[in-house]
């Protein structure tokens, strides 16, 4: 990547489509996506703007919104957009990208979706408690969820033991395969 | 016609939505569908692999694949299922992908497999309203949910996207509406069916969770519903567990029981609480069902 960013990377436009296999070049602004996002109002750029970002070669603004970060996966717009573009993919490789460039705007979904896959890699299961305890100590945030645990615990719904599946060191071997293939 | 599929679980099952796990079972093996768990499975990764990584998610849920390819070696399968529409979108998606070779070869070295990965994927519940039909369903009904008002909530992504989803209409799905009328239940219009609730955003933005969440509960109540019947365990808990945060973010006054669809069905079934498990809800449908049961003047 060079220092300055560039008005017009396209590079990174072609890296967007190469890894999300969309044409980019189809969506002509119609408003489609954003209208059906439910996220929109929490975003900094709507979803229809963050297309017009990568139509653009804009991959600092891009790929530094809080909106990539924010997107549910609700395949909302991927299932209205009139030019048949999975704009939720999209969004998945803004992510995937930003990452990559250690840019994520919002830390705290950033740590939870990695505490997340450490108790995959750990256990080969989620294991809700741990992944709690690795988030709080990733974002130094009490649990947010501390008004909920008693509940949680009274109704059986926070394991205390993680299900570890047997054969842990196929998932060990998926991801380190995984970490030598990129 | 007897049908047998690998069933996949999920990890919601073995904590958050055991209720879910349970009561699906019950269902299965009320209907005569055999499960078999895909042994050892592990994690999808849900959403944070694939937003993450599109290879990394698929390399996960290839393991599962790839186990479900040995289980059809062994004995013949319908297919694979999984009640959780987080896991199907993600077994689905995969399998979409894999059809691409050099992804699949990719996906192969990874997981260190060759992998066929082309059994038919589906959720429970389109098994049921699909390939079992609702009438086998009727049969199950010795207790008609008569004068229990609902709103069948599908949540986003059991239609979406279509392309690969490959159930019912995306915009306006009808299966839980018809699954619960057959049960005897009153199943109101209920326009969000399909709206996100802010899915597992729920750790970490509460106030995406609290307006979306929120909107839903306003919109079942203002629609005059008992209940809301959900087929997402991420759908329950934000609506059922979080209830409260929403309340006092919101500032509102809902206490509205969020069911599992398969909870209704063993409830209508007069099947015990072992299956349906009715007390793992944190807003208690008790009082609910005790006016039901007042007013049909039948015990509770
Ligand atoms: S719906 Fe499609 S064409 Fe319309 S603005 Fe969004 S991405 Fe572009
Ligand atoms: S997938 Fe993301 S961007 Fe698309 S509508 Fe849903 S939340 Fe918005």
């Amino acid at each position: 990547m060079s220092s300055s960013p560039k008005a017009f990377d396209t590079e990174f436009i072609a890296e967007v489509q190469r890894e999300s296999e969309q044409n980019l070049a189809l969506c002509y602004q119609c408003g489609n996506c954003t209208a059906g996002c439910p996220v929109s109002f929490a975003y900094d750029y709507p979803v229809n703007q963050i297309m017009r970002l990568v139509q653009t070669g804009r991959k600092q603004e891009a790929l530094s919104s809080h909106a990539i970060w924010l997107c549910a996966s609700c395949e909302t717009c991927t299932t209205r957009c009139p030019n048949d573009i999975d704009v939720a993919r999209v969004m998945d490789v803004l992510r995937h990208m930003a990452r990559r460039e250690n840019i994520v705007s919002e830390k705290a979904v950033g740590a939870f979706w990695k505490a997340f896959l450490e108790s995959v890699e750990k256990h080969g299961r989620v294991f809700e408690l741990g992944l709690m305890a690795n988030y709080v100590g990733k974002t130094g945030r009490m649990f947010t969820d501390v008004d909920l645990a008693p509940m949680a615990l009274r109704k059986g719904k926070l394991g205390l033991k993680a299900h570890d599946i047997k054969k842990l060191a196929e998932i060990r071997g998926i991801f380190d395969r995984y970490r030598e293939q990129k | 016609m007897s049908l047998c599929y690998a069933y996949y679980p999920g990890c919601s099952g073995l904590g958050t939505s055991l209720e879910y796990d349970i009561s699906t079972r019950a269902l299965c093996r009320n209907l005569g569908i055999e499960l078999v768990d895909i042994p050892d499975w592990n994690c999808c990764g849900s959403t944070p692999a694939h937003a993450v990584d599109h290879l990394l998610s698929a390399c996960l849920v290839g393991r599962n694949l790839g186990i479900a390819d040995d289980m059809a070696e062994a004995r013949e399968l319908d297919g694979i299922i999984t009640p959780c529409p987080s896991c199907l979108k993600n077994l689905k998606t995969t399998q979409y992908r894999l059809a691409d070779p050099e992804f699949h070869r990719k996906v192969e070295l990874v997981v260190g497999r060759p992998l066929r990965a082309d059994l038919p994927i589906k959720s429970v519940l389109q098994v049921v309203v699909e390939d079992l039909g609702l009438q086998a369903l009727a049969q199950l009904v010795k207790a008609p949910l008569a004068g229990l008002k609902v709103v069948p909530y599908y949540g986003c992504i059991m239609v979406r996207p279509p392309r690969i989803m490959q159930f019912d209409d995306p915009e306006n799905p009808m299966a839980l509406d018809n699954l619960l009328t057959e049960l005897g239940a009153e199943v109101l219009p209920f326009p969000l069916k399909t709206d996100c609730c802010g899915a597992s955003l729920g750790t970490t933005r509460k106030d995406v969770i609290a307006k979306l969440s929120g909107r839903i509960l306003d919109a079942a109540e203002e629609a005059g519903a008992d209940a809301i019947v959900t087929a997402c365990p991420l759908c329950q808990m934000n609506l059922d567990m979080r209830q409260s945060q929403i309340n006092k973010a919101n500032h509102s006054g809902h206490n509205m029981p969020v069911f599992y669809y398969s909870q209704l069905a063993g409830l209508a079934a007069g099947q015990g609480e072992t299956s349906t498990m009715l007390d793992k809800l944190c807003v208690s449908p008790r009082p609910l069902l005790a006016a039901l049961a007042g007013h049909t003047g039948e015990g509770a």
